[in-house]
């Protein structure tokens, strides 16, 4: 037998991850390493034990599993499992994550595990794929997670005045300050209503809420001025784009 | 106001029966003689009697658009004019005892005759007008008020349907897994279910329950969740004797339950309590239901399709806007709900 693989179960709901441990019963080389019952200790969890392989429930307290999943460094294999999420099970199909409906059989249960067990590269790259090409969440779509050390922070969108692209990272700028979270101006891009995020530069992601002015910089270039004085360049096509969101 | 048609076949035929009579006597008087006099006075109404009846066709089949004034007057001119040309075309053959003297004092009398056909025919189309125009009113003010029901009636069921399908699916799997490991609580939560489901089932949503019934049906929902969340979700339930009799929209505050539920579960790390709180104040049920609430994390909470749900539903059984409130503090989110009473119910 190969060696032991780690297992971490992150449900809100105690019978829920029992039966997934009773499922589990089929499979002895795969271990559970510990039960989770909301997102912060799923965090916890998974910086302390390096699982291979997450059963994640999405809706959950505080902040919900795809919430959770953005604030890993490199997410490991995950199979989702939720009860009714049409919009999730779409974003599920589109990228081959593996999801179960609950409730599910021990034949689909095993079904799943046999399939992450043939291919285990597989999942983790799917689950990429998705955080990034995905607005997964709609009903958390006014927020944003992000994290500090340990400590974890959520973000009211209309709190963020613009997010500025900074390597592999995002810089979130709020009235507070500005947070970092490690994903792609294109993916907030996707995520966010075209129509209160402009993406008026290359490197800025401008809520429109907060823009006073707008003037002249040089030949290709625009100037945006902000409520609290910033100044943010705005690319030619970014002016195109934010007169069209203004109606002008 | 029904008539039986040959009532009005009667009534009609009467009426000009009426008028003949009254000529022939009128014509009598001038010393013409009676075969004469009848033939006449049949005939001219008679044919003002068709002349009703066609009126009555046209406008069965077509009403004139509000004050059509050059309509009528057309149609009643019109026809005024046709009637006289058939009773001159006609009369020469039908008149009884072919009196020659009489011939030409009608060809004379002929002004007056269009006058009095005239009066005859605008009248009857003013009241034909008339009657359709109203018959018609009151037919599309029925259809109004049925279409109105009918949406009223759609709407509060589509409100009342919304049950949450994660409640259902979430339940079912947590009895799949009880079966094993506590197969008679998984029994239990299977009665709960049902009884619960039933509860949500046909029910009449403009018929009013009793408080007692509306929160039976609840603790059967808290119950189920509790089973689920286990020691995360705790309830209290503070009732007067007083509004337990009171009555209310059935299913009316499931919405808001699901939302304290949803919203103290998903907002906290830690246990929750769900509070419910009635009482009678006079002519009104009052309800407080209330959870805990991070308002750093949800702002503008309770936009949401639930409690906008139950404001709609009693804005159309009540009339009201003003019977949904919502309290807010830092830690706790509140929903009051008044429920209007009949104050002198009869049994």
């Amino acid at each position: 037998m190969s060696e032991a693989k780690k297992i971490l179960l992150i449900d809100d709901e105690p019978l829920a991850r029992n039966l997934v441990l009773e499922y589990l019963q089929d499979f002895p080389q795969l271990q559970v390493v510990a039960e989770c019952g909301n997102g912060y200790e799923g965090l916890k969890a998974i910086q302390e034990h390096q699982p291979d392989l997450i059963f994640l429930d999405i809706q959950m307290p505080k902040i919900n599993g795809f919430e959770m999943l953005e604030l890993v460094e490199t997410p490991p294999a995950v199979i989702f499992t939720t009860a009714f999420d049409e919009f999730a099970l779409q974003a599920f199909e589109a990228h081959a994550v593996d999801y179960l409906l609950k409730p599910f059989s021990q034949e689909r249960f095993a079904k799943s595990v046999q399939k992450w067990l043939s291919q285990p590269q597989a999942q983790p790259a799917a689950v990429k794929q998705l955080l990034q090409e995905t607005p997964v969440n709609p009903e958390n779509k006014n927020r944003i997670v992000v994290k500090e050390g340990s400590v974890i922070k959520i973000i009211a969108l209309p709190e963020v005045m613009y997010f500025e692209a900074y390597d592999d990272y995002v810089k979130i700028h709020t009235s507070q300050g500005f947070f970092l979270k490690k994903t792609t101006m294109a993916s907030l891009e996707n995520m966010l209503n075209a129509q209160e995020f402009v993406r008026v530069h290359r490197s800025y992601l401008l809520n429109v809420a907060y823009l006073t002015r707008i003037e002249p910089y040089d030949k290709d270039t625009q100037l945006a001025l902000l409520k609290n004085g910033n100044r943010l360049n705005v690319s030619r096509a970014g002016y195109a784009k934010i007169k069209e969101v203004l109606g002008l | 106001m029904r008539m039986a048609t040959w009532l009005k076949v009667v009534l009609y035929v009467s009426w000009w029966l009426f008028w003949s009579a009254l000529q022939a006597y009128a014509l009598h008087t001038l010393s013409f003689s009676w075969e004469s006099a009848l033939s006449d006075a049949l005939l001219s109404h008679i044919l003002l009697g068709l002349a009703g009846v066609a009126v009555a066709n046209i406008f069965r089949f077509y009403q004139p658009e509000g004050k059509n004034i050059i309509y009528l007057m057309s149609l009643a001119i019109g026809l005024t004019f046709l009637v006289q040309w058939v009773f001159q075309w006609l009369f020469p053959y039908l008149l009884l005892g072919n009196d020659i003297a009489y011939l030409a004092f009608a060809q004379k009398a002929a002004p007056f005759r269009i006058a009095y056909q005239g009066l005859m025919i605008a009248f009857m189309v003013l009241f034909g007008w008339l009657w359709f125009y109203v018959k018609d009113q009151h037919r599309k003010n029925q259809h109004i008020s049925e279409v109105d029901n009918m949406r009223k009636e759609a709407e509060l069921f589509n409100l009342r349907q919304q049950l949450q399908p994660h409640f259902l699916f979430n339940s079912l799997n947590s009895i799949s897994s009880l079966v094993k490991i506590k197969p008679e609580e998984a029994r239990g939560m299977i009665q709960q279910l049902s009884d619960f489901l039933r509860g949500t089932l046909r029910k009449d949503p403009q018929q009013m329950v009793s408080l007692a019934e509306e929160i039976r049906q609840m603790e059967l929902y808290l119950s189920i969740e509790k089973v689920r969340f286990g020691s995360r979700l705790q309830s209290r339930l503070e009732i007067s004797e007083e509004a337990l009799q009171a009555h209310i929209p059935p299913l009316l505050l499931q919405p808001l339950l699901e939302n304290a539920i949803k919203y103290g579960l998903y907002d906290t790390l830690e246990p929750i309590e769900i509070i419910l709180k009635a009482e009678r104040k006079n002519d009104m049920l009052q309800i407080r239901l209330e959870n805990p609430f991070d308002s750093s994390t949800r702002q503008a909470a309770g936009t949401g399709f639930g409690q906008r749900s139950v404001a709609r539903r009693l804005y159309l059984l009540f009339g009201r806007n003003d019977l949904l409130q919502i309290k807010q503090t830092d830690t706790h989110y509140a929903v009051l709900v008044k429920i209007p009473q009949e104050t002198n119910e009869q049994k």
